[in-house]
């Protein structure tokens, strides 16, 4: 079921990826079930889905930071020719950080209250670049300035709560940027902050990828975020990616049901006033949703007989990915 | 010490989020709390008597001005020659109070470091490990927890012959447990924390995680802990002596061991166990005053 792609060396390659809970005397949890995508440098992946897709868990099993105890990993995850999920422990800390950084969702709790902002930046080069005193300091400075944080030789000394929400958020970019790495992976980086600062820190993120000619990985359940940033985008349901286009082929045409939902969903500001709003019937279920046929069947307009029956494959079609068995039709496009 | 003042003290340490900012707060808001201030201004008081007490007693604690005065059946109470009076040997009481601020002080700061600097091992061990590590010592120091407190100490200090450094270990070893579960209970919680994910996400090592981050946002509970231990080992080191197990020489004075000597002239010099009585609560009752607000003032659910 994972498409195979041509042997060419994409700088993160990601195969059959596959996460699962264990608990004793339940069953399993397949929170990420099958995933295959691909990063190119320069490139920006957008990775959808709503809370309980896997985006999150996808994620963190790529930088090797879920708990060994009760996960069972499965899968392949290349990175510059090594697979992350077999490498021994001592060898992905020194990726982490260096290679592969990881920017968070809440900027209030993902930096040490009680450690100043400079500490927490000149640690990484520490570790990484092994850089002390003055030059480990002045490399903090200019990973501050980097990401527009005003006065930078000031706010080494200030601690987390004394920065505004954008302000936190930009200093852990700068954290995570601190050693240029390859591929940066952004876990809903702005879910936690106001509308305006929102499109600055997302403006910041194509900005410095522009600029340093990383890969970013943006996970989202914005559909406005990936809008403005990502060239491709997967959409993920129940641990599984339901449909892979590029941005403008999935926002003109989505072709999967749930896609389409998700485009359906957005409130429109153009919407004549009291015009309802168009939420996706249902809530999503988590136990064994992908066993006995298509996991978003109980909630999809477009069902059709085999969706209760067997699960439908992802197949792939015209520069895209889908798992459809009545997929949503164009609509220039005359039904087969 | 009871399990209880632990439990009150690990739900004073919720403060987790906002380590920084909280403690700040909390000295802002310490320094504007009267009842706080009283219990500095105690702990002040008993640290100066103590660290000036030969300027401040008239005479020296051994010496005995009032030999010729008192007999078995005349000890003379306070006077102006004699702020406290006498004690049974014709010794000055006000600089053997004063003294006995020297060895409480000592014996209680001594005690609470060691016992501090046992449980925290402990509990960094227990709290940066898990797994099988934290098993067993936590194990051992439920243990050790499960034996009362003064019984432990009385038979450490019998174990360790009569001294003031039996005293002392003795205190320390029935604090171990209690920093050792506080540590590591905040440490575990501290663990699960986002700002630890995102230090392991940028290849930060455990020790500089555990040490540097984990660590320092563990220790408000750790502070309220130590000043409240002050008081109940300075309560716990009258006792033991009190009870003959502290120093064997009676020239050091000691206040428990002050109160001991006196019971036979309970009923006719009163004030023999009075003034040193009073100093043990009062000292005492400093530590639990600001410990207790230090407390409150660190738990944001007391936030005003």
């Amino acid at each position: 079921m994972s498409v195979t792609e041509p042997a060419a060396d994409h700088l993160l390659d990601v195969r059959g990826l596959s996460v699962a809970f264990t608990r004793k005397g339940r069953r399993d949890v397949r929170a990420v079930d099958g995933v295959s995508f691909t990063v190119d440098a320069g490139q920006t992946m957008g990775l959808v889905g709503e809370s309980g897709s896997g985006k999150s868990v996808t994620s963190l099993a790529v930088m090797g930071l879920l708990p060994k105890r009760g996960v069972r990993v499965g899968g392949e995850v290349h990175f510059d020719g090594d697979d992350l999920l077999t490498l021994p422990p001592e060898r992905m800390r020194d990726i982490r950080g260096r290679d592969i950084a990881m920017v968070f969702q809440d900027p209030m709790s993902s930096l040490n209250p009680v450690v100043p902002i400079g500490i927490q930046v000149t640690e990484v080069l520490h570790r990484h670049q092994d850089l002390r005193g003055d030059a480990a300091r002045t490399a903090a400075t200019e990973s501050l300035a980097r990401v527009g944080i005003p006065d930078p030789t000031r706010r080494l000394k200030e601690y987390p709560h004394q920065l505004s929400g954008g302000m936190r958020q930009r200093a852990l970019i700068a954290m995570a940027l601190a050693c240029r790495p390859r591929l940066l992976i952004a876990d809903e980086p702005t879910t936690a902050l106001d509308v305006t600062i929102q499109a600055q820190i997302l403006e910041l993120l194509k900005e410095l990828v522009r600029d340093s000619g990383a890969a970013l990985v943006m996970i989202t359940h914005d559909l406005g975020v990936i809008a403005g940033l990502c060239d491709t985008v997967h959409v993920m349901y129940g641990g599984r990616v339901v449909e892979s286009a590029g941005r403008r082929e999935l926002f003109a045409e989505p072709r999967h049901p749930y896609t389409g939902g998700l485009l359906a969903s957005v409130p429109r500001l153009d919407a004549p006033r009291g015009a309802p709003l168009h939420p996706i019937p249902g809530s999503p279920t988590d136990l064994l949703p992908w066993s006995e046929g298509c996991a978003f069947a109980p909630r999809c307009p477009n069902r059709v007989e085999p969706c209760t029956e067997s699960p439908p494959a992802l197949e792939s079609a015209g520069g895209r990915e889908l798992r459809c068995y009545n997929p949503l039709v164009a609509a220039e496009e005359v039904p087969a | 010490m009871s399990l209880a003042q632990v439990e009150a003290t690990t739900e004073a340490a919720k403060v987790g989020e906002e380590g920084g900012s909280l403690r700040r707060d909390a000295w802002r808001r310490l320094r504007r709390d009267p009842v706080a201030l009283v219990g500095f201004g105690i702990i002040a008081l008993f640290v100066l008597v103590a660290i000036f007490a030969p300027w401040i007693a008239p005479y020296d604690p051994a010496d005995r001005p009032g030999a010729g005065i008192v007999t078995p059946t005349n000890i003379p109470g306070p006077s102006a020659e004699f702020w406290f009076g006498l004690d049974e040997l014709g010794r000055d009481e006000f600089s053997r109070v004063v003294f006995g601020a020297r060895t409480s002080l000592l014996v209680g700061v001594v005690a609470l470091l060691l016992g501090m600097a046992g449980g925290l091992l402990l509990g960094i061990l227990a709290g940066a490990f898990g797994g099988k590590v934290d098993t067993v010592i936590m194990r051992v120091v439920d243990v050790m927890l499960s034996i009362p407190g003064l019984l432990m100490a009385i038979a450490i200090a019998a174990l360790l012959g009569r001294s003031l450094l039996s005293v002392m270990i003795a205190i320390a070893v029935i604090n171990i447990p209690i920093f050792a579960r506080l540590l590591r209970g905040q440490m575990l919680a501290q663990r699960g924390s986002d700002y630890v994910l995102a230090a392991t996400s940028l290849g930060v090592r455990r020790r500089s995680i555990v040490l540097g981050h984990v660590l320092p946002n563990s220790m408000s509970p750790v502070i309220v802990q130590a000043t409240l231990t002050l008081a109940t080992a300075i309560i716990e080191a009258a006792g033991l002596s009190f009870l003959g197990l502290g120093s064997p020489d009676p020239r050091v004075p000691e206040w428990g061991l002050m109160l001991a000597n006196t019971q036979r002239y309970l009923a006719s010099a009163p004030h023999l166990a009075f003034f040193p009585g009073v100093a043990i609560v009062i000292a005492a009752l400093g530590f639990t005053l600001l410990g207790e607000r230090l407390r409150e003032a660190l738990d944001p659910k007391y936030r005003r």
